[in-house]
Formats: C-alpha cells, structure tokens, sequence
C-alpha cells in the first residue's frame, strides 16, 4: 500500500545519539493546552490553580481570542493561601462551589495544577475526588498537572486526556479509538475515510462531552493523532487496550501509513483500502507539490517545541524534498516515535532538551532556509535575516490528514515565498 | 484564591521585564520555570520587537526542586554575564521561585561579578505589573545613579517610558520637542533608550519629567530627595494639560512657556459644526489611571462628550481616580475584575467607552464603540505610523481615534432622516467602517405588522426587565417597538433615560407615552 512513496531510508534516525541538553528552555508549559482543549469538551471547564503569571500565561496564548466568559479561569493564589492563614482546600471548595452555580451548564471540571500549587503540596486529586463526590452526579471532577516543572507545552493534553483514562467505563467491545484533540473538520475527514472501509464502531477521545463517552477494555484498539500523547498511551495500556503503531498521519505518506496500520488491524483488503484512499491521496499529491516548489532543495532547523518536531521532519524530508539540519524536540518517546525515526534518513542532529543560547548559536552558523520555531524566537530571528515558521500554528491548524496535507506543506513554504516576494528597496 | 478570567496587569516580574527590555546594556536573570518565558513574546510578538528581551530564565524542573536550584541559578548567572557582557544585572524570582526561597539577591552578591548585580524583591502574590516595573526602575536608580554636577544648560531627565508601553515610543519624540521649543534639553530618556552608565548621570538634570507616574514615580520621589531633582506632576495628554504642562516646565526651568500651535488641529476640529454630533455623548472610561484622569478631562472639556462612569485597575491611583470621579460627580470603579467593569458598561450603557484591550472585548461584545485609551494594548496599538498620545500631535491623534469608531457627523443625521428606509438604515453600520452592511429583516420595515417574537439586537440587554434602584421597570410592546425606531448610537441612552424616568416617578410601566414624556423631559 505505501509502494508509491520513495523506499525507506537503508539508516533511519532510529539509532542516531541524540544530544541532550540542559539549560534555558524557552517553551511554554503544559498549560496552555487549556487554548484549545477548552473548544474541544464544550460541557467542560478548566480552572487552574496557581498565580498571576499563570493566568497571565493563558491570556497571552489566547492572544486577541478574548471571550466574554471563557471556559477557563485561574483561582489566583494569594498571600493568605500561602501563609496558611486560609485553608487552600476551604478556599478551593469555595471558588468551585460559586463557578459551578453561576455556570450550571458545566458537566465536567477539571482542576489543572500549576508550578505553585505543586510547590506548596497542594493535593488537587483529593480535591478532586472529594468534589466529585459532592457534585456527582451531574458534575465529574477530575485533576491534571500542566505545571511548567513537569510538563511542556502539549503534555498539557496528553495529562488531561490521561486523566480521562482512567474514569471510562470498562467495556468488552471491539472498538477503534481515535486519540488526540483534533479540529472537528480534521477528526470527521479521518472517521470517514475508516468508515467507508467498514471499519467501526470508532471512538474519540476527548469525547466531545460526557454524554458520548463509550467504555474501553482489552477488546479496544487505538491509534493517536498526536506523537505528545504518551501517558495517555501508557494510561490506555493500563486498561488493557492495545496500541496501533504507525507514522503519524501527517502528508500523503504518514496519512497512507498510519491509516494502513489501522485498515491492516481491522482486516480490510488491499483493494478496497485502494477504492478508499484512492482519490484523496491524489488530491494530497498534487497539493503538496504544488506548495513545496519553494520548499525543495531546502533546509531545515527545527527549535523543540510541540513533539510534533520529528514526525513534520519526516514530512518535509520525504515528501516536500527538504534537507532536515537539527530536529530539536522537547522530548523523545522512542516507543512512539520509532516509525517515524526509522523514515527520517540519518544526517540531522536530533536534539532533545534545549539550552537556547547554544542553539541559537547552532542555528545561526548553518544559515539553514527555514527555522521552525516559537513566537518568542521567530520575529528576532527574522530580523536578522532568517525566514522562520512559528510552530504554534502547526498546533492550532487543521494540518492532518490528506485534505490539509498541502496546507501542511503551505504553512513551511508562505514565509519563504513571501520573503521572496518583498522588494523593500529603491528600484535603482 | 480569586477567581480571574482576564487580567489587566500581568505579574510583577513582567513589569521588571519592561524595564529591562527598555533598556540598554541591562540583563535580567530571572528564577523560574520554562513556561515563564511566554513572556518573552508580548515583547517579540506584540510589540514586534526585533531582538529578544534581555532576560534568562533558570528554567528549573521538578526534579531540581530540593536539590540543586540554587546551583542553577548561579550557573545561569554567570553564563549570562559571559555572553551577553551587561553593564549591570537585575536578579528576581517568578512566582514560583519565591516559594522555593532560593534569595537570588544573596546569591548574586555571593558570585563576585564584575558588575553590579541589582536585587529585585517583588512579591508575586501580593503586587502586579506596574508596581513591577516602578520598583525595578527605582531599586536601577537607586543602585546606579550617583550625585554628580548638574549641566550647564537648563536640562530635564524624561522618566517612565518601558518596553511595552502604550505609545511610549512617540511620547518621547513629543516631549522632547515640547521642551526644545523652551530651550530645555533631554538629559537621559529612562528606562526606555537608557544603558546603566545614562542612570549613573540622572543627577545631572535639573529636574525630571514623569512621563507615566505608573512606572517611575518611586525614583522620581527619590530623585527629588537626593539630587534636589523637582519632577512634573502634569501629564501632557490633551490640549489643556499640555498647556498646562508647559507652564509647569517654564516654572521650573525658568523660562517663558512656549508652544508652537501651528501643526495643534484638535480644537477647530472638534469645534467645526460636523463635530455638533459629539455633544453629550455619553462616555465610559478605564485604564490605568494616569490616562484614565487625562483623558476624562479631554472628553468633557475638549470633546463636549459627558463622562457617565470611570475607573481605573491599577489601586496605586485609586486616589487619583476617586477624585477625578468627584469632580466629574460620577461613582469611581476601581477594580482588576473584567467581569466588574463589563456589568458597569452593561449597566451605564454608554454610547462610546474609552478603555484598554479588555473593554475593547467587552464594546464588541454590547455592540458599543471603543476606542483605546491605555495599555494594555494588543499588536494594533503599536501602529507603525507616528501616533503619540502626548503634546500636540498626541491631541491630534486622539481626536481622529476616539472619533473612528463613531459614525460620521453627517451620517449620522441622514441615518436618522432616513431611518425608515429598508437599505439605509442605523444598523447598517459606519460608512467608513469595513464590515459588511446587515440588511434590514424585512418585516421591520412594514409599519402597522407585528414583527412577532424578535431577538434583541446586541445593543441592548435582552430582558424586558430591568431593575433601576428599587422599582422593577417593565416596558409594554409598543413601547419596546417605539424604542427600536430610534437610531442605535442614541437607543440605549433614550432606553435609560426613559427607565430612570419611570423609576424616578414610581411609574412601573413604560407606554409610548412614557417614553416621550421622558424624551421631552430631557430635551437640551
Ligand atoms: S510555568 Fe508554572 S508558574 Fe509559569 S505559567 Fe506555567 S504553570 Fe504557571
Ligand atoms: S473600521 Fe471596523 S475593523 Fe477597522 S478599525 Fe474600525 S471598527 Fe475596527
């Protein structure tokens, strides 16, 4: 099924050393997944525990998308809940008590722990347990960290989605679970191309709300969207469901591959898999070719940012006709990463951890075409002469699957060609 | 524990950042975990700077917790000082490193760097932004600015200006232009333009002008105690403040006042008849203080508009406030909570609010015009053009902004000759204005047809129902019907004035009648 696309590499990144570096990050933490996490559940709330910067944090990732009332909200830690002087717990009990009256239409709350809450102990899974025993039924609690100490930007979701994991009902049935909190437009494209291979019933998660939440079990098979999603893998695995490996379905290739996996798992025939993706697959072709010209023949540098790094290099290697210098990623989860690394020809560096200033360094000597990274980066490296692709947007777009395949490719290519395309100078 | 949803200052370790990334020379080395560096990018993205803001942050983990954070923080420290050569550092924690109670300040002094290394103790969970970037300014001049000679030409230090100030840029080139036509000379622009070794020579101004009392008014008190330096007390934003403010400069300079009125339009253009439209209009204003007092004073003696409401988040010029709001005979709100302030705007109904980012949300979602008077500000409120909100030029800037999201004098009397007319009709929007024109529905314009169950268009509140003080108000249909053929700019004033009206008179249904009455009783 995947004859089309160039061989694999005879060396893959597999087995490459990865340099591990230890000193200034600069990425956002876990909580700013809440952005998008929060249009996914629309009977859920997110409130995080913990200071100004946090919600400061949140408002600045929110960018101009100021709503009248969000479904987040920080309770703000103050002096008197550090002094001891007010009971953290009392306080807690408090704020949520007066959030769920006033918002009645909330199903599922979740108590996001920050760096201060985690500095001064303060136990949100008993908070969360004791709440939901209050408010159940009609209001589940649950608690996640997406402190900066111990997660980095997207394993904010992959803790609340492994969060999740452990309240689904236990069910016997053979069932495909979808896991990754993808725009609906991306998530309907992938259910219709397996259903049309029969394949079902087909579950996601996140659920959109409560009321659609499904059981898993040992019967249940599933495949992630997202290469973040580790414990939410591990977490699955503790229920007995059985993981799907593949590339992630990023491009003609890794959408091919990764559905592939699937179709294999659920016995459909080469043919009607064929019939299925025939068309779509086409229509990713020329997309893709058509908004790489620019990309091809070009260099890459990848910043860590999303652990989206390595699959997207793979992409841009294979398919867009890019050369990949250093592939920084915050983290690298062999077990998940394995068939993307083994696509991804040897030759980049690939970086795990970060040390920004030494990067930068790295970064300016190979003069690469493109740099992939964060916003804090990008508009300083512009200045001096780099065309950069801030990596957030890779996060909020619809960018898997066939039909945004050349939308993926188109995202790389516009600040090249739109370098290209500015003549700011007098035309003598 | 509060409950916040939006905030108007961010944490004070961010006001030290503004500092700093005015600056020149400066490097901030800040205890705190990864996340913290989103702030990196209010400078880079919303402010567009072009290199990043001078700052390390320890980035310590969990796992460093207990252990080692300390000994990060000194390996941080020392390595920016290797790489980036500052002529001096500031050290502080976030939030969280307070917690851990590693001191930096000690540790620093403990580093033997060749250069001075400024303690910052900003406790995060009590103070915001401002206070922030007040301290770090004052802890810099403290630290830094040593007693030295006055010049011997009469000069004024400008004080204030920080990175990712509202207009600062240009406040600057206006101020310095006012006091060069007085044949007053900068001495040091700071924080903003500033390198440590300018702070060292502060004391040779003969007296400071404070920009933004926000963010340097501990230093200039301090200032005025040590280098015997008087600071202007008038901010300069309006025709006559900036008036104001030049005699206060002549007075301490010892010069005659002078300014140079040939490029000021405000006046005419604010007296010319197309401005007749102006008069009465209800305003809202919030913001940080200082711009919150100034521009009060622009909008009812400059602009003819009636101030119905103001405010400010920032407690340090609650003070301030209170009194404008006295003198002005309006109840103050001095608050940080969005959701306050939008109920008082929900409750005032006025027809133009003059506020920051937040109120900018708040207008659109009430469908009341805004323009923006005060940080903070998102990326359109750094234009690329010269926009200053200081001087003559910043009077000028500020009549065209407040003025643009109304519609147009003109306009707005034909829309009320022809507010019958299916196409050309007040909800329609502003001419100048880019959205697309909603039609008319349809059997709005049918007279004598019951429009049916309609929904309230988002100028109003929905319910038929309001309270005003004790008395429950209830309008009748045909009322309610009456009110929706009065033009929307004036509708939620004519609706307000009719229920306070009513209420005033224990009438606890409003008719037709009602409403004229309270129109006729109105009337100016
Ligand atoms: S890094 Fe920690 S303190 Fe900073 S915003 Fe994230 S959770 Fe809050
Ligand atoms: S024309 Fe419309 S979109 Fe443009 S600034 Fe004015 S209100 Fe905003």
């Amino acid at each position: 099924m995947t004859d089309r696309f160039a061989p694999p590499p005879s060396r893959g990144c597999s087995n490459t050393p990865v340099l591990k570096e230890r000193g200034q990050h600069e990425v956002f933490c876990g909580l700013t997944g809440i952005i998008w996490l929060h249009r996914k559940m629309q009977d859920a709330f997110f409130l995080v525990v913990g200071s100004r910067t946090c919600a400061h944090l949140l408002q600045s990732a929110a960018g101009v998308m100021i709503f009248a009332e969000p479904r987040f909200a920080t309770a703000v830690l103050e002096e008197t809940d550090l002094a001891g002087m007010a009971d953290a717990q009392e306080e807690l009990d408090r704020v949520v008590t007066e959030l769920l009256q006033r918002r009645p239409d909330i199903k599922q709350l979740f108590l996001v722990g920050s760096c201060p809450s985690e500095v001064i102990k303060l136990d949100l899974a008993k908070a969360a347990e004791r709440m939901s025993a209050q408010f159940a039924p009609h209001v589940r609690v649950l608690n996640y960290s997406g402190s900066g100490i111990e997660t980095t930007f997207t394993q904010g979701e992959d803790a609340c989605l492994a969060a999740m994991v452990p309240v689904l009902p236990a069910s016997d049935a053979r069932e495909l679970l979808l896991v990754g909190a993808l725009p609906d437009v991306v998530e309907e494209q992938a259910i219709g191309l397996l259903e049309a291979m029969g394949i079902g019933p087909i579950r996601v998660l996140p659920a959109p709300n409560r009321d659609s939440e499904y059981g898993v079990g040992p019967n249940t098979v599933f495949a992630l969207t997202q290469p973040f999603l580790t414990d939410t893998h591990a977490a699955l695995g503790r229920r007995g469901a059985r993981h799907i490996a593949a590339p992630f379905p990023f491009g003609e290739e890794g959408t091919t591959q990764w559905l592939w996996a699937i179709a294999q798992e659920f016995g459909v025939s080469p043919e009607k898999f064929a019939e299925v993706t025939e068309k779509p697959r086409a229509r990713a072709r020329k997309a893709i070719a058509q908004a790489s010209e620019v990309l091809n023949g070009g260099s890459v540098f990848f910043f860590p940012d999303s652990q989206l790094e390595i699959p997207l290099a793979r992409f841009l290697t294979r398919e867009c006709g890019m050369q990949a210098i250093e592939v920084g990623a915050p983290f690298i989860h062999r077990e998940i990463m394995t068939p993307d690394l083994d696509l991804l020809a040897d030759g980049p560096t690939l970086a795990e951890g970060q040390d920004v200033d030494k990067q930068l360094e790295r970064c300016r000597a190979a003069r690469p075409n493109l740099t992939v990274c964060g916003l804090g980066l990008a508009n300083p490296l512009e200045a001096e002469g780099m065309t950069t692709k801030w990596a957030i947007e890779l996060v909020f777009t619809p960018v898997h699957f066939y039909e945004q395949a050349g939308d993926l490719a188109g995202l790389f290519s516009r600040p090249l060609r739109r370098r290209a395309l500015l003549q700011q100078e007098a035309a003598e | 524990m509060k409950l916040t949803v939006w905030t108007y200052e961010g944490p004070p370790h961010v006001g030290a950042m503004r500092v700093a990334t005015g600056m020149k020379g400066l490097h901030y080395v800040l205890h705190a975990p990864q996340g913290d560096t989103y702030a990196d990018l209010l400078f880079t993205m919303i402010e567009r700077r072009n290199h990043r803001p001078p700052v390390t942050y320890t980035t310590f983990q969990a796992r460093d917790l207990g252990s080692d954070t300390a000994h990060l923080f000194k390996t941080a420290c020392l390595e920016a000082y290797d790489r980036f050569q500052p002529e001096a550092i500031i050290v502080g924690a976030s939030c969280t490193a307070e917690l851990i109670q590693d001191d930096p300040g000690g540790m620093s002094e403990t580093l033997g760097l060749p250069v001075p290394a400024i303690p910052l103790e900003l406790p995060s969970y009590q103070r915001k932004e401002n206070f922030g970037a007040d301290e770090t300014f004052y802890q810099i001049v403290k630290t830094l600015a040593k007693p030295v000679e006055k010049t011997a030409r009469v000069t004024a230090n400008l004080i204030g200006p920080t990175g990712l100030g509202f207009r600062h840029r240009d406040d600057i080139t206006e101020v310095t232009g006012l006091l060069m036509e007085m044949g007053v000379e900068v001495n040091v622009v700071a924080p903003m333009t500033a390198r440590p070794s300018d702070i060292a020579r502060l004391g040779a101004a003969h007296f400071n002008v404070l920009m933004y009392p926000e963010t340097a008014e501990t230093a200039a008190r301090w200032m005025e105690r040590e280098f015997d330096q008087p600071y202007t007390k008038t901010v300069p934003i309006g025709v006559g403040a900036t008036l104001d403010f030049v005699a206060e400069v002549a007075k301490l300079a010892g010069v005659e006042p002078k300014l140079d009125e040939t490029r000021l339009r405000m006046p005419w253009y604010s007296a010319s008849v197309d401005s007749t439209y102006l008069t009465g209009k209800r305003v809202f204003l919030f913001g940080d203080g200082t711009h919150v007092a100034a521009c009060a004073r622009i909008a009812r003696n400059e602009m003819g508009f009636e101030v119905v409401g103001l405010g400010c988040y920032n407690r340090e010029q609650a003070r301030l406030i209170r009194s404008v709001a006295k003198d002005f005979g309006v109840e103050p709100l001095i608050t940080d909570d969005y959701l306050e302030v939008e109920r008082r705007i929900e409750e005032l109904a006025p027809e133009l609010i003059l506020g920051t980012q937040m109120e900018r949300h708040i207008g659109k979602r009430l469908g009341i015009p805004c323009a923006v008077i005060s940080a903070p500000v998102h990326v359109q409120d750094f234009p690329a053009r010269y926009s200053p909100q200081m001087g003559i030029e910043g009077a000028n800037v500020i009549f065209d902004t407040w003025v643009h999201p109304l519609v147009m004098g003109l306009e707005e009397h034909l829309l009320t000759m022809f507010r019958e007319d299916f196409e050309f009709y007040d909800e329609a929007g502003a001419s100048h204005h880019g959205h697309k024109a909603k039609p008319r529905p349809v059997e709005d314009t049918r007279p004598g047809l019951d429009p049916g169950p309609q929904v309230a268009t988002n100028s109003e509140a929905p319910d038929q129902v309001r309270g005003t003080g004790s008395i429950e108000v209830v309008w009748l249909p045909a009322a309610e019907k009456e009110l929706k053929k009065i033009p929307f700019f004036v509708r939620g004033k004519a609706r307000r004035n009719t229920e306070t009206f009513a209420a005033e008179r224990g009438v606890a249904e409003i008719s037709v009648d009602t409403l004229y009455e309270a129109k006729a009783h109105y009337a100016r």
